[in-house]
């Protein structure tokens, strides 16, 4: 047996007596599902804990459990009848997540976070400082926590929404009927997850650029297919039909790769960079360049780069020829 | 058959666990059962030392300590007080709010260990439904390849050196840091510590760290100072709101409707179309009230529209769209004369 894999089972092990003595005649699939292995795996563990026990190892020194048909009972626990205490690590995962959720706004009950994470501390013994802070704090505006609380009012009571809402990429405002299905809060920013009947899919929905949103008498239904995003991998995942462009970023325009997803990122000298990126709209990349001042430069597709340095020409023509004011 | 090793290390704890007295590594090897494989005494030796670090990886308390002044060898014993997770019972609402928590991290170094801490808490005989869904879902994500050797330097205590590339003027630096904390705020990473160069507390940005952390020292040699908080380094001084600007602005015709959506429209106009295009052609638009917050991050907003916005006023704006236009047309001619070299 590997290493790693005793490292991964070894933990598991030494709660599942206490899981077990805490909950008399559980069925085995349902440990199994708590602690994210399968039925087969809990068994053998179980039947490893059988061979355990206390120095003489004799029938009444070892855990002795007993099955009824899907179900088990721990009869003797051989002195391991609580869990061993959270690690630094997992202290600190849990409670810099509570602390967070209790300081944002509209998220949960802060006053049940704050009683959950009193009972861990205390728990847990020695609560210090981790050293680890998190502010999921939203930017929001007057007019965010208005569009903020009127989502939140469809998804709990389970209504449609009917929004006016801009997509950036494409610079365009329409209008669309959704099923919401959840909100998310991510770095920052709030989204509204939802089937969209128009785009025939589950979308997300920047709620600072929902411009107009009412609550609809009509149930939200999302299709039975329709599946919430896996975000894990960033809110914007490169769709098959997206071109790619190499830009050069002078020094003042590095912001650009930190703040949209980059494919590939090559440092120059100068603290100038090379990055790769997807885009699904032209008229969109265009806009963020011509908007740099000349900080940021198109190398390739040549088409694009053609189209910034026509669009900055005409501008300024233009702009010369007509009268001030 | 020999014992399988996670066998025999379940039979260590509870061994150690019901013993008042130190046990030592001799008794050991003679009382638990897998011990008695070892061929001889060093890979017995070997077999012990491997067992007892990975126990205390764990995070079990493992004491060492002498029974008696006469004892020669030293014993090792688990005082029970130590390794038990105390009582707890958490309401539902609580273990909801647990569950969320749990799910807040998108990050590799914490989504395992939250989940280790919710495994625990259900051996305690909580019971926690992480698959309720939520209405509303927070996540946090680490994404910065420099947040995991920072982390393990922040919970270990040791400082680090990593090369830290400045906002503009952009220079890269090596830095030595004493870090106290990483911080998230609004989905970036900070680092906040005590910068040993400049002999002051310092926040660097996570995105703006170049290459590999590499901590050095001693753990424990850095100790944050008592009441610290690290959020406030992150937040700075805040901003004073700052008054706006209202400008005029021409707009094509179902043009730049994200400006659109924050002006309002003041009459529909046209304008006499650009040279080239319909000569004494009329180009339909409106003329739209906008108020604006930062003059020059308006000004690059403005200037993506190109031809399809026309500032009327403030003149300092209208300068500022031209300038940015401009730099935009110099870079393309410069970038023509490195294509020709």
């Amino acid at each position: 047996m590997s290493s790693t894999n005793t490292a991964e089972r070894l933990p598991r092990l030494l709660a599942l007596v206490p899981y077990l003595l805490a909950r008399p005649g559980i069925s085995i699939d349902e440990a199994a599902a708590d602690f994210a292995v399968t039925s087969q795996q809990l068994r053998k563990d179980l039947e490893l804990l059988w061979m355990c026990g206390l120095p003489g190892y004799g029938p009444g020194d070892l855990i002795d459990l007993s099955f009824e048909g899907e179900t088990v009972t721990v009869t003797y626990d051989a002195g391991m009848s609580r869990p061993l205490r959270l690690t630094a690590a997992e202290a600190t995962a849990l409670l810099v997540a509570l602390r967070a959720l209790a300081d944002t706004p509209g998220v949960v009950d802060s006053d049940a976070v704050s009683r959950a994470v009193a009972k861990i501390e205390s728990a847990v013994g020695q609560a210090q400082p981790s050293g680890v802070v998190v502010g999921l704090a939203l930017r929001e505006t007057e007019a965010t926590v208005r569009t903020r609380t009127t989502v939140q009012d469809g998804l709990s009571r389970g209504r449609a929404l009917r929004i006016r809402y801009y997509t950036a990429s494409r610079d365009e405002v329409s209008d669309r009927t959704v099923d919401p299905m959840r909100l998310l809060l991510v770095d920052g920013r709030g989204y509204l997850e939802a089937w969209c009947r128009k785009a025939d899919g589950v979308r997300l929905f920047r709620l600072d650029r929902i411009d107009a949103v009412t609550v609809l008498d009509e149930p939200a239904a999302p299709p039975p297919y329709a599946r919430q995003q896996d975000i894990s991998a960033g809110l914007f995942r490169p769709a098959p039909d997206q071109e790619e462009a190499w830009l050069l970023l002078k020094p003042d325009a590095r912001w650009v790769g930190e703040y949209y997803p980059v494919e590939e990122l090559v440092e120059l000298d100068g603290g100038r960079a090379r990055v790769r990126m997807r885009y699904s709209d032209t008229s969109w990349l265009v806009r963020l360049v011509l908007a740099q001042s000349g900080d940021v430069r198109v190398e390739s597709p040549a088409e694009v780069r053609d189209e910034v340095a026509a669009r900055a020409r005409q501008a300024l023509d233009w702009s010369e020829a007509l009268p001030t004011g | 058959m020999p014992t399988v090793r996670a066998e025999r290390l379940v039979n260590l704890v509870l061994c150690l666990l019901s013993t008042r007295s130190y046990l030592s590594a001799e008794r050991i090897r003679q009382i638990v059962p897998g011990y008695r494989d070892a061929a001889s005494d060093e890979a017995f030796s070997r077999m012990f030392e491997r067992d007892k670090a990975e126990l205390r990886d764990l995070g079990v308390p493992l004491e060492t300590g002498r029974n008696s002044v006469f004892d020669a060898t030293e014993g090792y014993r688990i005082a029970r007080r130590d390794y038990e997770l105390g009582d707890i019972d958490l309401e539902p609402d609580e273990a909801a709010a647990v569950a969320l928590a749990v799910r807040l991290w998108d990050s590799p170094e914490l989504t395992g260990a939250a989940h280790g801490a919710l495994l625990k808490l259900r051996a305690a005989g909580v019971e926690v439904d992480d698959n309720a869904p939520s209405m509303v879902e927070p996540r946090v994500r680490t994404t910065e390849p420099a947040f995991a050797p920072l982390l393990a330097a922040v919970q270990t205590g040791r400082p680090v050196r990593f090369s830290y590339r400045r906002p503009p003027p952009a220079e890269e630096m090596v830095r030595t840091v004493e870090p106290w904390g990483v911080v998230s705020w609004r989905g970036r990473w900070y680092l906040v510590g005590h910068d040993r160069d400049r002999n002051a507390p310092r926040c660097f940005r996570l995105t703006r760290v170049v290459g590999a952390v590499t901590p050095f020292g001693q753990s424990g040699e850095v100790v944050r100072p008592a009441g610290v908080n690290l959020m406030d380094y992150v937040l700075g001084t805040p901003e004073e709101p700052r008054p706006t600007t209202t400008a005029r602005l021409w707009v094509a015709a179902g043009r730049a409707q994200g400006l659109r959506r924050q002006a309002k429209v003041i009459r529909p106009l046209m304008l006499p179309g650009p040279a080239g295009e319909a000569v004494g052609g009329q180009v339909a638009g409106d003329e739209l009230e906008i108020e604006l917050y930062h003059q020059e991050s308006a000004a690059g907003w403005i200037a993506g529209y190109g031809p399809d916005v026309v500032v009327f006023a403030p003149d300092v704006l209208r300068k500022s769209v031209r300038e940015r236009l401009l730099g935009v047309l110099a870079a393309d001619r410069c970038d023509e004369r490195e294509d020709q070299r």
